[in-house]
């Protein structure tokens, strides 16, 4: 590294003409900025004078809200649940006051707001994952102030940033009248005012996939309540298009020994549970090792998920795809070693030949386990096991695919006959199920019924504080799961030492 | 060296593996862990799985330059072993590399194709640096090839006699340097058309006739439907103008776009624009397919205008989904009204031989005797709506549409299981396209025999193409057009640029 230092050097002609003994001296620019509203673009990186506990301490109290909004989304909460969560939260941290409050310390929030958001966009700039999750959650942030903001500052907040939105003229209202109501569902809120305006549709990309804009020709007939939302997928595309630009910018900071260290710091503790996710984490046991064979003895262990892919492993003889994917990586996950996964799938596969068989399939079983591939596959031992929230969030199975979470995927009638026929029969239960499942709170239900299921033995695990708290957390992977319902099960054996007990796993930042 | 090459552990060749391993998802997978450029590079290839061999043939590649063909050594020796006149050998093979060369040499027409890639005549880097994939007659997979020009990229053709070979993006240099760069991030896919992918193994659910791979008049329809929908789509509602329809070879149909608005697109606006068009969600065991509010988005109500005729004809009376007790359960299911669906269970137990259009009668002449339970006459037509949807929406393969770097068959080319060339599908005409009509390659090759034995060719001159003289001539001429329009429009677009520019220098 240091010997490729030169070579990235700033060209002389190009450096800052300031005369170096006088830079220190000489006036920034614009040192203060005016926070005239309560929300921001963040498009200007903050230039006056901050202390370094500073820096530290409004980097740490913005990355706690940020964490506690991530929870919420794994939690699967309600966009109500969530601001109703995250209230206290943001004002002990990151308190930030609407114009007509009169309170006196507007200017200092608002500073406070602006310089945090760049420490961590430079703290998250480094990596493509950080970048993503961290423009993600500032876009949840984002979305969740500006809309508890006043009406009427939100108002002069848009129209204050300058977008070139062409409103619907009343001749094109009379012409596509019913195609405009149709197309974005307008009628269905009596007394709204009526009003659209016209965009390019590449500028509104989400409302076009859900389809709730009409289009003609390349333009999109946006409904006027849909600005929110547009202002918040520019914030976002902005956001990262700078994050971008910093990452670039970045190998230029390391040379600064001051901050260097607080930022490492910061992008560290904010490591995802998922990424955290290791090896030694979720293999049950040292003794235990799982073999090929043992698949079909532990499958009751197995979330919903992996059952219903065993399921249908064991119904057709072979799995397509992605449901191929997610079951590999997460016999991965429970410790099966590469020959014995292959071997599983090998006798799994009945019906294939062994031409077939090496020609279509292997190939992609050693590249989930980094045996193959690019050198950054191998070096990170291939992919890791989906995540629930991985699972919630990838497209739906089409037809002949079986991935996915089954509480969301199936229809809740065959949702309850998949429980019913994995042994889950209680009739209370079910219906709750249900019920949850009819929230969409897919992961809670899963939960639910690992709770009623282990009922007893949960319940000696509390008694007898045989567990860290962490490992009595709502599961968020179906590998943690599978670990803790076979150490339930097996908690004789755990107690008497025949197997060792692995320390806490899940969420290590949490 | 890791990388053995073994001839036997070749890629398939079924274009199945394009829609059951979509590169999409290994990506995502890899970015979860990594995120960089090179290793998404491998995992593309791993998910198609050639991998192994066609990094050999990568390696080999590089000295291409020099006039060695490492990777075409094995087609060399099928030279030798066969002397006979190619054109003559009416038993070959489809995929016989002979066979394949004479296509090239005689048939394909490079030109047009570049054309189209090229956006003008005189080459430019969306050309260069526009990745070609081939599959060799070994099955082994090379990716990341690149070519200044038609010539080019028809010598390579006729060299190596590729069964078919793959289009993908333009990228911000050229593949081929992609390895000399320093940084793994200079190489990126910039510009691709925009592609849709509909197959027939979508629709295995609701056709009675085939199933698989084989594919009669009445499944093709479906894929007219499909067409139809998406075309009307595209052009009224994003105003694409550039849309070649292609013949996949076996059971489906490709759509490329190739306006600059449509080539420029990022992963997002792709995958949006798959959004809009998807309508059928759900695997097996999700219930309803489709679900959509009311009242219907225009897009979907133009759509079911277009699909109603087809509903009633193509669907009720030529593929009968339900006549079979098993089947109309499905039916039923949909219904979901307790009421209307005992009554109709009743009554189809009574006489087990009605026919689908009869079925879907009943429930009109059940529900209007007031037997409806949960649903009201105004949801019932919302529920039939759902259901004639669910039966002849387009199904489209929505992976290959949503990002940029995917790669897909190029037209023209034959498919190694049928010998049929994917011609283009004029879109004016869609209902009369046959799939048994398009003309194979071992019908070509006889025809251009057959056209010069007559001794024709001193009448017509010495210009007359090749593929002039052969069935293949409406498509070439359709695709000429196609590419001609699409070029008007392009350089249209640059001068008035480069004039704009000119004025504002003075």
């Amino acid at each position: 590294m240091l010997a490729t230092r030169p070579a990235a050097r700033i060209d002389a002609k190009r450096r800052a003409t300031v005369d170096p003994r006088k830079r220190q001296f000489a006036k920034a620019q614009y040192q203060e900025q005016d926070y005239n509203f309560r929300m921001n673009f963040y498009a200007i990186p903050p230039t006056g004078d901050i202390s370094l506990e500073q820096f530290e301490e409004w980097g740490i109290a913005r990355l706690k809200v940020l964490a506690e909004l991530e929870a919420c989304q794994f939690r699967n909460r309600s966009p109500e649940e969530t601001a109703e969560y995250m209230r206290p939260i943001l004002q002990k941290n990151l308190p930030l006051s609407a114009n007509s409050s009169r309170s006196g310390s507007l200017a200092e929030e608002r500073k406070r707001d602006h310089y945090s958001h760049w420490t961590l966009r430079l703290a998250f700039s480094a990596t493509e994952d950080l970048r993503k999750r961290f423009a993600r959650l500032e876009t949840m942030l984002f979305r969740l102030r500006l809309a508890q903001d006043d009406g009427r500052e939100r108002r002069e907040f848009i129209e204050s940033l300058n977008m070139d939105w062409e409103t619907v003229g009343e001749e094109e209202k009379a012409m596509f009248g019913e195609e405009l109501r149709a197309a974005t569902g307008a009628w269905r809120a009596k007394g709204e005012e009526e009003g659209w305006f016209k965009v390019d549709w590449e500028r509104v990309p989400e409302l076009v996939e859900q389809r709730r804009v009409l289009l003609k020709k390349g333009k999109a007939y946006v409904h006027i309540r849909e600005q929110t939302s547009m202002v918040v997928g520019e914030f976002s595309r902005q956001l990262e298009a700078g994050l971008e630009l910093s990452a670039r910018a970045l190998p230029r900071m390391d040379e600064d020994n001051r901050l260097s260290p607080i930022l490492h710091h910061l992008s560290k503790s904010f490591t995802a549970p998922d990424t955290a996710y290791s090896q030694d984490a979720s293999s049950i046991t040292d003794s235990t090792q799982v073999n090929a064979a043992m698949i079909d003895s532990v499958v009751k262990h197995f979330p919903l998920c992996m059952q219903n892919l065993h399921r249908e492993l064991r119904k057709n003889s072979h799995l397509k795809h992605f449901g191929r994917l997610q079951y590999t990586l997460f016999l991965k996950g429970i410790g099966l070693d590469l020959n014995n996964c292959i071997e599983f799938w090998r006798r799994s596969f009945k019906l294939i030949d062994e031409s077939k068989f090496n020609k279509e399939y292997l190939y992609n079983i050693r590249h989930a386990y980094g045996d193959v591939g690019g050198d950054a596959n191998k070096r990170g031992r291939g992919y890791t096991p989906y995540s629930c929230q991985k699972l919630l969030t990838e497209a739906l199975p089409s037809a002949g695919q079986s991935h996915g979470c089954p509480y969301r995927t199936f229809s809740p009638d065959n949702l309850i006959a998949l429980l019913q026929a994995t042994g889950v029969n209680d009739r209370e239960l079910l219906k709750t199920v249900r019920e949850t499942v009819g929230k969409q709170r897919y992961h809670i239900a899963c939960n639910l019924v690992f709770e009623t299921q282990h009922k007893a033995d949960l319940k000696k695990v509390k008694e007898q504080n045989l567990w860290p708290a962490s490992e009595l957390d709502t599961i968020l992977h179906p590998n943690t799961y599978f670990k803790r319902s076979f150490q339930l099960a097996n908690l004789n054996k755990f107690q008497n030492g025949d197997i060792g007990i692995d320390g806490p796993s899940q969420e290590a930042s949490q | 060296m890791p990388h053995a090459t073994t001839p036997g552990s070749s890629p398939p060749i079924e274009d199945t593996v394009m829609s059951e391993a979509p590169i999409a998802d290994a990506n995502d997978a890899a970015n979860d862990t990594t995120g960089t450029v090179e290793d998404q590079e491998d995992d593309v290839s791993a998910v198609q799985p050639p991998a192994k061999t066609s990094l050999e043939d990568m390696f080999d590649d590089d000295d291409e330059e020099d006039g060695e063909f490492s990777s075409s050594a094995q087609t060399r020796t099928a030279d030798s072993s066969q002397e006979a006149k190619p054109t003559s050998n009416s038993s070959s093979k489809a995929t016989d590399p002979e066979v394949m060369r004479v296509f090239y040499q005689r048939l394909f027409p490079f030109r047009y194709l570049f054309q189209w890639l090229n956006h003008s005549p005189t080459p430019t880097t969306d050309f260069s640096n526009r990745e070609f994939a081939f599959v060799l007659p070994n099955d082994a997979y090379i990716r990341y090839q690149s070519f200044v020009s038609a010539d080019q990229l028809r010598k390579q053709c006729v060299q190596l006699t590729p069964t078919r070979f793959e289009i993908g993006p333009e990228y911000s240099t050229n593949p081929r340097d992609r390895k000399t760069l320093r940084k793994a991030s200079a190489f990126r896919p910039v510009a691709k058309e925009l592609v849709f992918d509909i197959d027939m193994t979508d629709y295995d659910e609701i056709r009675t006739c085939c199933s698989g791979a084989s594919i009669c008049q009445k499944c093709w329809t479906f894929i007219t439907m499909a067409i139809k929908v998406v075309d009307a789509a595209l052009r009224e509602d994003f105003g694409f103008k550039h849309i070649l329809w292609v013949y996949s070879g076996r059971r489906g149909a490709h759509a490329w776009i190739s306006d600059k608005r449509a080539r420029q697109m990022d992963d997002q606006k792709r995958k949006s624009i798959a959004g809009y068009l998807e309508l059928l969600r759900g695997g097996d065991k999700g219930g309803k397919k489709v679900n959509v509010k009311r009242p219907l988005h225009p897009h979907l109500e133009r759509s079911l205008n277009i699909l109603n005729p087809h509903f009633q004809a193509d669907v009720l009376i030529d593929q009968d989904p339900w006549a079979e007790p098993a089947k109309s359960e499905r039916l039923l299911q949909l219904l979901g009204d307790k009421t209307l669906t005992a009554a109709l269970q009743k009554k189809w137990d009574a006489s087990p031989h009605r026919s689908s259009a009869q079925k879907w009668s009943d429930i009109d002449t059940l529900a209007s005797a007031g037997s409806l339970s949960t649903l009201t006459p105004k949801t019932l037509v919302e529920v039939k709506q759902d259901i004639r949807l669910e039966y002849t929406y387009p199904r489209l393969d929505a992976e290959v549409s949503k990002k940029l770097n995917h790669l897909l068959k190029s037209p023209f080319v034959v498919h190694p299981g049928t010998g049929r060339v994917c011609v283009p599908i004029d879109v004016r005409r869609v209902e009369d396209f046959e799939p048994e009509s398009v003309p194979t390659i071992q019908q070509l090759l006889k025809e251009i025999d057959a056209y010069e034995g007559d001794g024709r060719e001193d009448e017509a001159g010495e210009k007359m193409q090749d593929w002039e003289k052969t069935s293949l001539k409406p498509y070439v001429e359709y695709f000429r057009t196609h590419v001609n329009t699409l070029m008007k429009d392009e350089m249209g677009a640059k001068r008035a640029r480069a004039e704009e520019g000119e004025s504002m220098d003075f």
